[in-house]
């Protein structure tokens, strides 16, 4: 690829998705923009990027920056994490709301195992807690990465990257080559498309966001604007899930909590004054 | 170090999986069938057996009913490995005392996500 030609797409990702994409990434960029290109018909990476530069306001631009900027995504990432989100704070929030309702975004959803973890792990704590009743959001900004999402269908390969073999039985049925997530499990997710650059206030109050595997993604600038909506967007006895080995620069806002596994605590007292 | 046994008719197979599961610490024994998987439980009693269902002799599920009536045979964690993908065949061996289960084809990843679940890392 040439230097130009990723300097043209780096830009394009940093303007619309803040994304911070270095020369030491120009090959994710290269097989991420071929298999784009297979997509749309075009005949290379570099004919698609010269379609791109005739009309850089048009669709193309969108699918683009959506190519380059879904990660990679298992069940249950972070095993530690989800047991910990399970057997502790879904259930003390469950407690702390009067309908033992809890409002959980999955921000940055990608293909969506992260929001069915959730939904499985919520299943899985209710004899601890019975009264937890869990609303998952999952938000991502490639409507392809959604669309799969919403379909509920994966790969054997991908069902077994993090699924324990009972859950797998117990939440999905086999139709083909493919398993795929049983209605009830479905039903347990809303899922939409969002730019995190742009603002989410509408969306609301949450108990509990995941945003694992962005922050690291992104520019130091959108990084911290993102950080201070998270924080805006979170309940006062919230809890933030980064990815594991990301921090939240924002101490006055997040404490790391004991055990670490990318968790943290909203500070209760955060934003008071300015409210 | 902990012991594997790895069970599978397939010689490339089972170099395969002691090739992944050596990357993980374990030490290995083979065995090519459910009849000779006992004799080695017999004399040793591995901490994790990766097995395979279909095989000449006597196969993985009938190892594995026979391994959980053995002396100390409840102990070893068994994690099926085979290409048997149906649900009911799979309910099959987890009723039959399997921890985990992998459908074949597989790679490091999924052994070693697999074997995390199953508390053997």
């Amino acid at each position: 690829m040439k230097p130009e030609d990723l300097e043209f797409v780096a830009a394009l990702a940093r303007t619309r998705a803040g994304l911070m994409i270095g020369g030491e990434r120009a090959y994710f960029v290269e097989s991420s923009l071929a298999s784009l290109a297979r997509r749309e018909g075009a005949v290379s990476a570099e004919a698609l990027i010269a379609d791109l530069r005739a009309a850089p306001e048009g669709p193309l631009a969108r699918a683009v920056v959506e190519a380059l900027a879904t990660p990679e995504t298992s069940f249950f990432r972070d095993r530690a994490l989800f047991e910990r989100l399970g057997a502790e704070v879904l259930p003390a929030l469950a407690a702390a709301r009067p309908d033992g309702r809890v409002r959980v975004w999955s921000a940055g959803c990608s293909t969506g195992q992260e929001a069915y973890s959730l939904a499985m792990a919520a299943d899985g704590a209710t004899a601890r807690s019975p009264g937890l009743r869990l609303d998952i959001l999952a938000t991502d900004l490639s409507s392809r990465a959604l669309e799969k999402a919403q379909s509920g269908a994966y790969s054997q390969f991908e069902v077994q990257r993090g699924l324990p073999i009972r859950l797998l039985l117990r939440h999905f049925q086999k139709s083909g080559d493919n398993w795929t997530a049983d209605p009830q499990l479905r039903q347990a997710v809303r899922w939409g498309r969002l730019n995190l650059m742009n603002d989410f206030a509408k969306l609301g109050r949450f108990d509990l966001i995941l945003c694992r595997n962005v922050l690291s993604y992104l520019e130091a600038a959108p990084r911290q604007g993102l950080l201070h909506r998270l924080a805006a967007a979170l309940a006062p006895d919230g809890w933030l899930v980064l990815g594991a080995g990301e921090a939240a620069g924002l101490p006055e806002a997040f404490e790391p909590a004991r055990g670490g596994a990318g968790l943290y605590r909203r500070n209760p007292t955060y934003g008071r004054a300015a409210a | 170090m902990k012991m594997c046994l790895v069970v599978d008719d397939s010689r490339v197979v089972r170099k395969v999986a002691r090739r992944i599961l050596e990357g993980l610490d374990f030490d290995i024994a083979e065995a090519g069938d459910g009849l000779e998987a006992l004799a080695v439980c017999r004399a040793t009693m591995p901490d994790a057996v990766l097995l395979d269902w279909t095989m000449p002799v006597m196969d993985g599920l009938e190892f594995l009913r026979r391994l959980r009536q053995e002396p100390g045979g409840d102990a070893p964690v068994v994690v099926f490995c085979t290409s048997e993908n149906e649900p009911d065949r799979i309910a099959e061996a987890l009723g039959a005392g399997a921890d985990e289960y992998i459908m074949k084809p597989f790679d490091g990843d999924i052994i070693e996500a697999k074997f995390a679940q199953a508390g053997l890392l």
